[in-house]
């Protein structure tokens, strides 16, 4: 029974199934690192997944689709950064706000398109070399955004690690009152990154309704959001360990999915809560070594920057 | 360019008047909302905000008023509590599953037993389940320093997954031809949580809203503890200082707004909805906490805010029925009230001013 599942089917479909979550994580890695608490993800994925969803269908191609998808994101995000850079509002209330709102404007515009079909999004051809053994299924048959997904986990951890720019969002959010006495601009580089969090989130949402599913239903996302964030936690604010929560979490997922086809004799509800209640252990698990989450954390994360002079 | 000026204390007109303000602008905005949906505008706000109330079938919509602010009222108080002190349960939809769950599956152990405490029992148990959901996440924290916020919101998940066993499972209506779902309450009455005075919507879980809105009051205003919570929101060190537990805060707001949330599932779920069924859980935990904050955390406010809120349900389905209007419309609208709260916010804590100081 259980040897009916294939683990190298298994390994590629993780893959699939951990890009929503790791383009959320990452987005919203960056977003936490210049000091802002986004928990509007959910709702940004959401939004970014019918935005997608409806520029595919509605132009054909899938390309577009992501494009759009990033664009609402975005969009919806600066909402966000409006309200808590410019009007100063608590960041936890706001990123509720925007999650409540993105589920049900994203419900309101998913109106016409539940059960239709996106077009495909085309596989990548790497010629022979999809067909090494092992190698070839797992890693090289994919669609081009699990691969741009990893591409941005690299670009980011470079951006953080070796430019100045990311020196300079790092100091912000560490301490926003030093970095702006030094004359950097707080505010600016802060939407800057909410507004890369949002594309990252949308993205992450288009890749669920265009490639992972591929359809429209209302709520699709179910929480995929919030697991980006617990991500980020999980991580300790590092590019590549968010990597590996994501293929971690993709592959409960995945494996959770295959005992319930393969019939395990456990009532499907509770395998279907896998992912939820796993994420819960591994937030317990690396909150418990207070010393070092405390070490990664950004230090001005959550809190409001109001520049007296 | 304008410049924002802390104020040393937040205004208290404006903190007053901003949750107007923003009913006011989500009219407006909500009205561009659906006249891009190609309704018109007015109608649909009138449809929304006047006909539950004064219209042609008021009468069937004014008892709903009070069934649909009861659950949303009493998890907001406690959420309120939970915020005041910064203690974000975000996962109330769960406890308000579980509350329901624990309850209902207790009544139904009963069944079909007359006894007359058999429905305080289930009043007890649906917050006893509830409340320990709710500490959930707090013992977490305590022990771990694990965030209330994802670990209260992934908790939601698993009671949704949990109601959905419950409804196929271990609580299915062994009468009821293999469908999914529990037996009716309606049809066991020592168990039932029907009108207490026909015709209004009233029901003990309304009763239950009210008294927690004037016991919120009094905890707030008068007690020690209420104060604790005050202080840990507004000065975190002073309160440390002065001697206040973060511990017992935290599990007490957890608890407390756990406890609360389960009484609604549970007042709900024995009541309005009438069983354990796959769709019971309709997102009132999340609803309430923007009820929370539109009623500015204070409980008289949220009794207006839980009333208005309810006010926007019912005339959502009303705007469904008679405007053809999507569901989500109003969740969209919903939402955008929260918006438009927190961006009014600035006026209460800011003042704002125009011209540029003398001094460079």
């Amino acid at each position: 029974m259980i040897g009916s599942i294939d683990p190298l089917l298994l390994i590629a479909s993780l893959m699939v199934a951990s890009t929503p979550i790791l383009l959320a994580a990452i987005g919203e890695l960056v977003v936490e690192k210049a000091g802002v608490l986004n928990l509007g993800v959910e709702g940004m994925m959401i939004v970014g997944a019918i935005a997608g969803f409806a520029a595919a269908v509605e132009s054909g191609s899938p390309l577009v689709g992501f494009v759009g998808a990033a664009l609402a994101g975005a969009a919806l995000s600066l909402i966000f950064a409006v309200l808590t850079q410019v009007l100063l509002s608590n960041q936890v209330a706001t990123g509720l706000a925007l999650t409540l709102f993105g589920i049900g404007f994203s419900a309101l515009i998913g109106q016409g398109y539940a059960g239709r079909r996106p077009p495909p999004t085309p596989k990548l051809d790497f010629g022979p070399l999809s067909d090494i053994p092992v190698l070839g299924p797992v890693l090289l048959r994919h669609d081009p955004v699990v691969y741009v997904s990893i591409l941005i986990v690299a670009a980011v951890w470079v951006f953080l690690k070796y430019t100045r720019a990311g020196l300079v969002l790092r100091a912000v959010g560490e301490s926003h009152d030093a970095a702006h006495a030094l004359g950097y601009k707080v505010v600016r580089l802060r939407v800057l990154a909410i507004a890369f969090g949002g594309a990252c989130a949308g993205l992450g949402g288009a890749y669920l309704s265009l490639v992972r599913v591929p359809q429209w239903t209302e709520g699709m996302t179910a929480g995929a959001g919030w697991i980006a964030l617990a991500i980020v936690v999980f991580a300790s604010w590092r590019p590549w360990r968010v990597l590996a929560g994501a293929y971690l979490f993709g592959g409960v997922t995945v494996l959770q999915l295959n005992l319930q086809a393969a019939g395990v004799a456990i009532p499907v509800q509770y395998l279907s809560m896998a992912p939820y209640v796993i994420t819960i252990i591994v937030l317990v698990i690396i909150s418990a070594d207070r010393r070092r989450a405390a070490q990664n954390a950004p230090a001005s994360l959550g809190r409001v920057f109001h520049a007296s002079s | 360019m304008p410049r924002l000026e802390r104020r040393p204390t937040p205004s208290r007109l404006w903190t007053a008047a901003t949750p107007v303000l923003a009913v006011i602008a989500t009219m407006f905005a909500g009205g561009l909302l659906f006249a891009a949906l190609g309704k018109d505008p007015v109608e649909a706000i009138r449809t929304i905000f006047w006909d539950p109330l004064f219209g042609e079938f008021a009468s069937y919509s004014r008892p709903q008023l009070l069934v649909k602010a009861g659950p949303l009222i009493l998890i907001a108080i406690g959420l309120s509590l939970g915020f005041k002190a910064q203690v974000w349960n975000i996962g109330a939809e769960g406890q308000y599953i579980m509350g329901a769950l624990a309850g209902a599956a207790t009544g139904l152990a009963f069944y079909p037993g007359d006894s007359p405490l058999l429905f305080p029992a289930m009043v007890v148990i649906g917050a006893l389940g509830g409340g320990l959901w709710g500490l959930i996440p707090a013992v977490l924290k305590l022990r771990f320093g694990s965030s209330e916020i994802l670990v209260s919101l992934m908790l939601v998940y698993v009671a949704q997954h949990i109601l959905s066993a419950a409804a196929f499972g271990m609580l299915k209506n062994p009468e009821g031809r293999g469908f999914p779902g529990s037996r009716n309450f309606q049809q066991f009455p020592a168990a039932f949580n029907g009108e207490l005075i026909a015709g209004t919507g009233m029901h003990w879980g309304v009763v239950a809203a009210l008294g927690s809105v004037i016991a919120a009051h009094v905890l707030l205003s008068r007690h020690i503890l209420g104060f604790h919570i005050r202080v840990a929101g507004e000065a975190p060190r002073a309160a440390r200082f002065a001697g206040v537990s973060p511990a017992l805060l935290t599990s007490v707001c957890l608890g407390i707004s756990g406890a609360l949330a389960g009484l609604a599932g549970l007042f709900e779920v024995t009541g309005p909805a009438g069983q354990i069924s796959t769709d019971f859980a309709s997102g009132y935990g999340f609803t309430a906490i923007i009820v929370a904050f539109l009623g500015r955390l204070h409980p008289l406010g949220i009794l207006l805010a839980g009333l208005l809120m309810a006010l926007t349900y019912i005339g959502g389905e009303l705007a469904q029925l008679t405007l053809n209007l999507p569901s989500a419309a109003i969740q969209a609208f919903q939402g955008m009230l929260l918006f438009f709260l927190l961006a009014f916010d600035v006026l209460s804590n800011f003042r704002i001013r125009l011209a540029r100081r003398a001094r460079a």
